[in-house]
């Protein structure tokens, strides 16, 4: 009975985490759409998740396209397809790696750190502040970070992309000895319009998911800093689960036939 | 019943879980009058001030400020009853991102929509008001000792010209000498503009100094409520040993031994 009772007492305490989640996005979606808008804010979230995290995703898309082409020239070396190098460097960074890779990346630093100063304003009693400032904390905290996290992270990985694909060009042609020109004929003849766009309709879905953990979790966090740590750790989690998650399910809607 | 309350409480319960914080508190809060609530820690003081804020909804019992009920009140309700009170923290709850002088104009430029430049003006001659030079202003709260964000936090408070004042243990963590400090800005900024103050307290020097009545919140319920002059007389056995500091008495402290 006592098992029974647990069970059914992990599967309430489920459902209402579920409807207490629910009902924060709906909140948050909502106030998106909705002025007023602090554009002030706006902007500063902007420039912190899109300007200062482009050496973290530049640097990784950079590494990963250089990977990718020396990884792939070995393998495909066995079936004599070496001239395919070029083609699966620029189509995995813009549908896979560039997205996956800046997503996760973000979701460590802008997640967490969202996470972390939402969590620290709740326990020291800020957003109650604000609220009784006459100041709605979803419009003045959440809002400015979903919108700045979903419009900058396409932006990102735009970025990523043209850095990765170089990446791959760099080894290409300086270490497994490519024609710069062939290189780049072979990465444009088979790159087409929807490969890119998918990998930015991905990015935009997964800043919203980053920021919206990050949001979440530090908004609703418990008191004292080990509630504030619980708090970034499961944003972070929970960001890169999502995201994973998601990128199947993109993938699955934008290329399966 | 009183015509000049301000904020009346009637039958306000609140529990956390199986926790009852609040079992029926009746209370009420007249015009331009100071009324301090004692208890000690973990009585619901915090949780009292919180519902009338609207930071937390009541389990039962209804919540009148000026005659109207604000215990549900969402949206533009809620925020005109905002418009009309101030509060000082606990801690403070300064907002660490912005400088001093924005923290006080705060209320001031997002709730009334006042220009930064008129909202500056404003926050400095508030800082003259609770001591602090305007150099100040430019200052972060994180540079400012305890004492200072009290003041900083006093204020904020004030800044809007509220009707209504709340103070969470204003002197908590301040040496005497600032304590008594506090108490004077206090009194002297609530005169000055006439509004009703609801302060929760347990500390005695403050509540013999700031008080006009006082009320005594034990097991979550109001136990008794009378002038300051009659507390010393109260002939209440809770209220005697808490004004006095016994450990002896009614009030049982859980300890191990």
């Amino acid at each position: 009975m006592t098992f029974v009772a647990a069970i059914g007492r992990t599967f309430l305490l489920f459902l209402s985490a579920t409807g207490r989640f629910a009902l924060f996005t709906g909140q948050a979606v909502s106030h998106c759409v909705r002025p007023p808008l602090y554009l002030r804010l706006l902007v500063r979230q902007m420039v912190d998740i899109g300007y200062y995290s482009l050496p973290v995703v530049g640097l990784t898309t950079l590494f990963a396209g250089m990977v990718l082409a020396l990884q792939s020239y070995t393998g495909f070396a066995r079936f004599n397809a070496e001239g395919a190098v070029a083609t699966v460097v620029i189509l995995s960074i813009t549908r896979e790696l560039g997205p996956v890779l800046a997503g996760l990346m973000v979701a460590g630093r802008v997640g967490a750190a969202m996470a972390a100063e939402l969590g620290t304003m709740r326990v020291t009693e800020q957003i109650d502040a604000l609220t009784t400032l006459s100041t709605n904390p979803f419009k003045y905290l959440i809002t400015p970070r979903l919108l700045a996290a979903t419009l900058m992270l396409p932006c990102l990985v735009l970025v990523g992309d043209v850095i990765g694909v170089f990446g791959g060009y760099l080894v290409g042609v300086y270490r497994l000895g490519f024609n710069p020109a062939n290189y780049i004929q072979q990465s444009w003849d088979f790159l087409e319009y929807m490969d890119v766009v998918s990998g930015l309709v991905k990015a935009a879905v997964f800043g919203f998911v980053i920021a919206l953990m990050g949001c979440y979790h530090g908004f609703n966090s418990e008191r004292g800093a080990a509630g504030v740590g619980k708090a970034t750790t499961n944003a972070v989690v929970s960001a890169s689960i999502l995201i994973l998650i998601f990128n199947y399910l993109l993938t699955g809607l934008f290329f399966a036939d | 019943m009183l015509t000049d309350a301000k904020i009346r409480l009637a039958g306000v319960h609140k529990s956390f879980g199986p926790k009852q914080v609040l079992r029926g508190v009746d209370l009420e809060i007249r015009r331009a009058e100071s009324l301090v609530v004692i208890g000690g820690s973990g009585t619901g003081k915090s949780v009292l001030i919180k519902n009338i804020l609207g930071l937390m909804q009541p389990d039962s019992g209804t919540i009148h400020i000026d005659g109207q009920d604000t215990t549900h009140a969402r949206g533009s309700a809620r925020a005109a009853v905002m418009d009309k009170c101030g509060m000082l923290f606990q801690g403070g709850a300064l907002f660490d991102s912005l400088p001093v002088w924005e923290n006080v104009a705060f209320g001031l430029i997002q709730g009334k929509r006042m220009n930064r430049a008129q909202a500056r003006e404003i926050a400095l001659e508030k800082l003259g008001q609770v001591g602090l030079p305007p150099e100040v202003g430019a200052l972060l709260p994180a540079e400012l000792s305890g004492g200072m964000q009290k003041r900083v936090g006093l204020a904020r408070a004030i800044a809007t010209q509220p009707e209504i004042i709340f103070f969470d243990e204003p002197t908590t963590g301040l040496d005497p000498i600032m304590a008594d400090v506090i108490n004077n800005l206090i009194i002297k900024c609530v005169r000055q503009i006439g509004a009703s103050a609801l302060t929760i307290t347990h500390d005695m020097a403050s509540v013999r100094k700031i008080a006009d009545r006082v009320a005594m919140l034990h097991e979550g319920k109001i136990i008794w409520c009378g002038s300051v002059r009659e507390l010393d007389a109260s002939g209440n056995a809770h209220v005697d040993q808490f004004i006095h500091g016994r450990a002896e008495g009614p009030i049982q402290m859980q300890v191990r031994s």
